[in-house]
């Protein structure tokens, strides 16, 4: 089921380095990969790249979450512009950053800024997964830790979506400390009675998983998102036994007690809608 | 008896070499006074250079050493009243992270770190160190505690991970984690980290949130072992040593990436060598650490955390003139 898809992924939560499987479907038609259900492409889009037949969430790309998510027109991007370094000097890192800033046209595996839902002000960041498999580096880092910053400034919600193999292995303990970088900084917004909303989307791994994903004072996650700390082969090569099929999934995390709910994508703006207004009553 | 590392054994021939010779000379009564004398300099150079130019992946198999102090160790030479605290108030104990209240010198503190065994036997009750759910929030417990009453807190980081197991995922392993780090950030009390031994990624960064952070000379701190990243980059766990150079795991690299505060250093060959001296090599940068945030207020030793981590980290901008490479 769900297992085949992952097969890259199966390596260990900290080191994204497989390619996404599943992109953004090309063509008229486009098979389901879960249930090879053939939907018009147009028609697959329109349901938030949601298919008809079985609900398999697709990967969405950052660029396709804030159209699907933020009100039309209201969206403004912080830092852009802001690319990694070689500060490891790991070979081929700067070539595979260079063929992923191609691919994705954009710069890092995340995506910040401000806009609306609902007509009600947020501070946004949203993970890519096709951009080094969303791993957090030092710019990933930054790059949250300045939107918290923002929204903090400006007294506003922060949302992330999250999508990330874990920590960046070619910047090493650099990406490890982003973990505590980009805590200290929620620390701050939740300490001045602001809200922080965190969503969890397939995959949600290792050290992105251990940090901000799961602090959010609401967390939720897409279906059948695959969410955990260390990687499956991992747990299975530890403990010597087969993991249940369902394992890491949202929800299994929901079952265990990890998330306030597993929201369809179809019902995501409207959930965040409505929570950002119940915010917006009474004191804060 | 030690065992024996690699890069040591050139050291251990010549000291057998000297001690034979030694034992012949008295046996036959023949002079060998200026040979067994050549070679004590030889030795002694030989210890010079080897502790002096260690490669990271010596540094790894030190920091790794069975006999290696741990966390309870330093604990019995730093600290007196030592009173340790068990339980997360929530599902159970873990003894892979111990924890109490103590006084260090005449002021009473809090000290928590991780705990591997020596053996075996101690190895399998610790989990080889590698802490479940439990094991953090009993820590994040105590940090509060000490948060209310006031008092510092000392950390002792030595941990080869979080426990990749299916119990730890169940109780939420990412979950205890992130919320050491936000908890940490927060605390308005001194927070002084000390890796002693392998910083093994999110799982010892979960008690590493501090106003200082340093390491011993020869520990290592590091996103993923050196095994793990060599099985990533070249599909085999053999060429650990390799990867151990490139991901810059030791203190001289942390300290040169902007990350730690201070290298302690380590008795010669090692902490194992004498762990009490050791412990005086600690005491004399925890003194100066603690005296140093006792002076500061609450408020300050947030910011000071704040200031402290956010600005770890390189990165450019697509515009500025040298990019990348």
């Amino acid at each position: 089921m769900i297992k085949g898809l992952f097969v890259k992924k199966k390596k260990y939560a900290t080191i994204p380095t497989g390619k996404v499987k599943q992109d953004v479907p090309e063509g008229i038609m486009s098979k389901c990969p879960e249930c090879k259900h053939i939907m018009v492409t147009k028609e697959l889009r329109k349901n938030l790249l949601v298919c008809q037949a079985c609900q398999y969430h697709y990967p969405m790309s950052s660029q396709e979450r804030i159209a699907g998510l933020i009100d039309e027109g209201t969206f403004t991007e912080y830092d852009a512009d802001m690319i990694s370094k070689n500060p490891l000097e790991f070979p081929d890192y700067v070539e595979k950053l260079e063929s992923d800033r191609k691919k994705t046209k954009i710069n890092e595996a995340v995506v910040t800024g401000e806009g609306q839902i609902d007509g009600l002000d947020v501070t946004l960041a949203v993970m890519d997964s096709r951009f080094r498999m969303g791993s957090m580096g030092s710019v990933v880092g930054e790059k949250i830790t300045r939107a918290i910053e923002k929204a903090i400034e400006n007294e506003r919600p922060f949302i992330i979506f999250t999508a990330s193999g874990g920590a960046r292995m070619q910047e090493g303990v650099l990406s490890l400390m982003q973990m505590a970088k980009t805590s200290v900084a929620l620390k701050r917004l939740s300490d001045r009675g602001l809200l922080f909303i965190s969503v969890m989307t397939h995959p949600t791994t290792g050290g992105v998983s251990a940090s901000f994903a799961s602090v959010g004072d609401y967390n939720f996650a897409e279906p059948k998102a695959l969410i955990g700390f260390a990687g499956r082969r991992i747990i299975e090569q530890t403990i010597r036994q087969e993991l249940p099929e369902d394992f890491q999934t949202a929800e299994f995390l929901l079952k265990h007690g990890q998330l306030d709910g597993v929201i369809h994508r179809s019902q995501m703006k409207k959930t965040l809608g409505t929570l950002l207004k119940i915010h917006s009553e009474g004191r804060r | 008896m030690a065992a024996e590392l690699e890069f040591e054994r050139p050291i251990h021939e010549l000291e057998k070499k000297i001690a034979e010779l030694k034992s012949f000379m008295d046996e036959k009564g023949i002079d060998l006074t200026d040979e067994i004398k050549r070679l004590e300099e030889k030795l002694s150079n030989l210890e010079k250079s080897t502790y002096s130019d260690m490669k990271p992946w010596d540094r790894v198999q030190i920091a790794r050493h069975a006999e290696r102090p741990t966390t309870l160790d330093y604990i019995g030479y730093l600290f007196s009243d030592f009173i340790e605290l068990h339980g997360d108030r929530l599902f159970g104990d873990d003894e892979a992270i111990v924890g109490g209240v103590a006084f260090y010198k005449d002021i009473p503190v809090t000290v928590i770190g991780h705990q591997r065994g020596k053996d075996t036997k101690e190895n399998l009750r610790r989990n080889f160190g590698m802490p479940h759910p439990e094991g953090y929030r009993k820590a994040l417990r105590l940090m509060k505690q000490a948060e209310k009453f006031n008092r510092p807190i000392i950390c002792f980081i030595d941990t080869k991970g979080a426990y990749p197991g299916k119990a730890a995922e169940e109780r939420g392993q990412s979950e205890a984690i992130a919320r050491n780090l936000v908890e940490m950030a927060g605390l308005t009390v001194p927070v002084i980290c000390v890796v002693i031994g392998e910083g093994g990624s999110g799982g010892a960064l979960a008690l590493g949130v501090g106003n200082y952070v340093h390491m011993l000379e020869n520990s290592t701190y590091s996103v993923i072992s050196p095994e793990g990243a060599a099985a990533i980059l070249w599909k085999d766990a053999s060429l650990a040593k390799k990867a151990a150079e490139s991901m810059r795991i030791t203190a001289p690299d942390l300290k040169e990436l902007g990350i730690i505060d201070e290298i302690i250093e380590e008795v010669k060959g090692g902490a194992h060598k004498d762990a009490k001296h050791q412990a005086e090599l600690i005491d004399q940068v925890l003194e100066t650490s603690l005296h140093s945030l006792l002076a500061m207020s609450q408020e300050e030793l947030i910011n000071q955390r704040y200031e402290k981590y956010k600005k770890i980290g390189q990165f450019g901008f697509v515009n500025d003139s040298i990019v990348v490479k």
